[in-house]
């Protein structure tokens, strides 16, 4: 991550606004309607991060498929800067829980997919470079993702998402299956992406902590169909201290939302 | 498919006993290394050895037969002998050839001794019956007096398997993507495939000839035929199986549908592509021997066909070999260019 440092000169991409109102969605599941968010309303300014929070299955990864233009909401309007977000867009990029590299492709080559998806590789070729450059793995720009560890793939997956400067930054629990050392680094790396680049980020996470690490703001969520429970501004400088007493008090009245206060 | 997958498999295995033999203490090393040098040079010379009894065993008796080869073949034996003999001794300047060659004497060797057995069986004491059986030199003798004729049906097979396999395997690839992308094209086609592509192309023989306007294009299309059914239901099932999570990722980076097919789809298919094309590979191989038996008045099975006619069996065993060559060949050369195109699945799938 000494890349970081240098590439200050970088033009910054401003976040947009996200405008989530009404919004219900529910799966057929063999002839029987599944309902998964009910009702979900909120939004987010640009260029703030948001976590969202809630018990495993409660539909928060659904939200992040309907932000991402995946699918159409069953009721409700998203919005993108006023825009409603009807299909999926390059500026609004999703992160995934595995990294789903192509396997069959380089790691700048799986770094160079959107700009070559949108047609303008052959002139932006030095933007996927500068993204490998980014996330430190310069050296391994020619390896196949075989070759790779998962926090190394998971970088990878993240310059992929980044070399398209996205405007809302898509992060469905990105570092839930790494281990715990580094998914720490790799969230004050993600700290530093994104007030280096001023996307809005949209974190779906099952961890209290690493929400409370990274967020300004904590959207809990009840379980299935998920309606919102609280929503939570944490209002700390960054860089910030796993061991602040006030991000102490804050996990003890989120965890207390979440039913499971008795354990701490 | 075994056979291929294991053949294919041992140069990983070999490179596992080379990390494990660096992994060994240096002493250990050197005598294993000694040890095997002593093997090696043991094999050449036994190598040398054998064809040098084959080339005896064609002077020391009387051949039973009229072979005009008999001396040439002698004297061949003697000059491979002396090869691997020379070669065996200075395998240290030689290289890579050197090595290569020092790692096959075993089968140098087992093939002297198998030709020793077959000239003394054959051409001086008859063990087998023996117009059935012929002796080496009688195959030689196909080769140098019958070789205009051979070469011509060898071009005749090879122009009928290419035409008649690339045809196959296009149209299969682009009907596979089809079913496998678009769920119209799949509701129709499906069926249809399901009730004519198990037949066995042979099945169509006689009809084909009657229909096509010559005998080739009729053979093209049966070849076609047997190339395409794998390669179609291969290629489908290779693209119907693509995981959602990567057409998720090309969506959201701002794919087309025609890149989703081009860049995501077919990419991911592809190790499945060429499991169709190996066994299309192998049941067009039969339909070609088949339709040049029966219909076309050329190449190899033709050869086969008219060989047997005139009770000239040398010719047919010398056929059979020139064949089993090129079909050999033919999937070499498919699996060198599945390591070529799918380099990045080394070390992830290998069938």
């Amino acid at each position: 991550m000494v890349a970081l440092a240098r590439a200050e000169h970088h033009p910054v991409t401003a976040g947009a606004a996200l405008d989530i109102a009404g919004v219900s969605h529910a799966f057929d599941i063999d002839g029987s309607v599944l309902p998964v968010l009910d009702n979900v309303s909120f939004s987010a300014s640009p260029g703030e991060f948001v976590a969202l929070l809630g018990p495993s299955g409660c539909g928060k990864s659904t939200l992040l498929r309907l932000v991402a233009g995946l699918e159409p909401p069953r009721a409700g309007t998203l919005r993108e800067d006023g825009a409603l977000i009807t299909r999926p867009h390059p500026s609004r990029v999703v992160v995934f829980q595995d990294p789903t590299l192509f396997p069959w492709r380089t790691v700048w080559n799986n770094v160079a997919l959107g700009l070559e998806a949108q047609g303008i590789l052959k002139t932006q070729r030095h933007r996927v470079d500068a993204a490998i450059d980014l996330v430190g793995l310069t050296t391994f720009r020619n390896a196949y993702p075989h070759q790779l560890s998962g926090g190394m793939a998971q970088r990878v997956a993240l310059a992929r998402a980044l070399v398209n400067d996205p405007k809302i930054l898509v992060l469905d629990e990105p570092l839930g299956k790494l281990d715990s050392l580094t998914r720490i680094t790799m969230q004050a790396e993600l700290i530093a992406l994104w007030q280096r680049s001023g996307f809005t980020a949209l974190l779906v996470t099952h961890d209290v902590e690493e929400a409370l690490f990274l967020a300004n703001r904590v959207i809990v969520f009840s379980d299935r169909p998920a309606t919102i429970k609280a929503d939570i501004a944490v209002d700390r400088p960054y860089p910030r201290h796993r061991g602040d007493p006030h991000l102490a008090d804050l996990r003890r009245q989120i965890l207390g939302l979440l039913g499971l206060d008795a354990t701490w | 498919m075994s056979t291929y997958s294991e053949s294919d498999v041992a140069p990983f295995g070999a490179d596992r006993e080379t990390v494990l033999a660096a992994s060994d203490s240096g002493l250990h090393i050197a005598s294993k290394l000694r040890a095997s040098h002593l093997g090696l040079s043991i094999s050449g010379l036994g190598a040398g050895f054998a064809w040098l009894a084959f080339g005896l065993s064609c002077l020391w008796w009387p051949d039973i037969g009229d072979w005009p080869r008999t001396e040439a073949v002698a004297y061949t034996a003697f000059a491979i002998a002396a090869a691997i003999v020379v070669a065996t001794a200075a395998r240290e300047t030689l290289g890579r050839f050197g090595v290569g060659l020092q790692q096959r004497a075993p089968w140098f060797l087992a093939l002297g001794l198998f030709l020793t057995l077959w000239e003394l069986a054959t051409a001086k004491f008859a063990w087998l019956p023996l117009p059935f059986f012929p002796p080496p030199q009688s195959i030689v003798e196909v080769y140098t007096d019958d070789l205009p004729k051979l070469l011509d049906s060898v071009f005749a097979s090879v122009k009928l398997q290419l035409g008649g396999y690339f045809i196959g395997a296009t149209v299969g690839f682009l009907t596979g993507v089809s079913i496998g992308w678009s769920r119209a094209v799949g509701y129709w086609v499906h069926p249809v495939l399901r009730f004519i592509g198990p037949l066995p192309a042979t099945a169509w023989l006689p009809i084909a000839f009657f229909t096509f306007p010559s005998s080739w294009s009729a053979s093209t299309f049966l070849i076609a035929l047997a190339t395409g059914f794998p390669v179609t239901v291969l290629t489908w099932s290779g693209v119907a199986s693509v995981s959602s999570a990567y057409y998720d990722v090309a969506r959201t980076l701002g794919a087309k549908p025609s890149f989703l097919v081009l860049k995501v789809a077919i990419p991911a298919a592809l190790p499945h592509v060429f499991v169709g094309l190996f066994m299309g590979l192998g049941s067009s191989f039969a339909v070609l021997v088949v339709a040049e038996m029966i219909g076309v008045k050329a190449g190899l099975g033709w050869y086969l066909q008219w060989a047997q006619g005139w009770a000239a069996y040398a010719n047919m065993y010398a056929a059979l070999i020139v064949m089993s060559l090129l079909c050999s060949g033919a999937i070499t050369l498919l699996f060198r260019t599945r390591d070529h195109l799918l380099v990045w699945q080394k070390g992830v799938v290998k069938w």
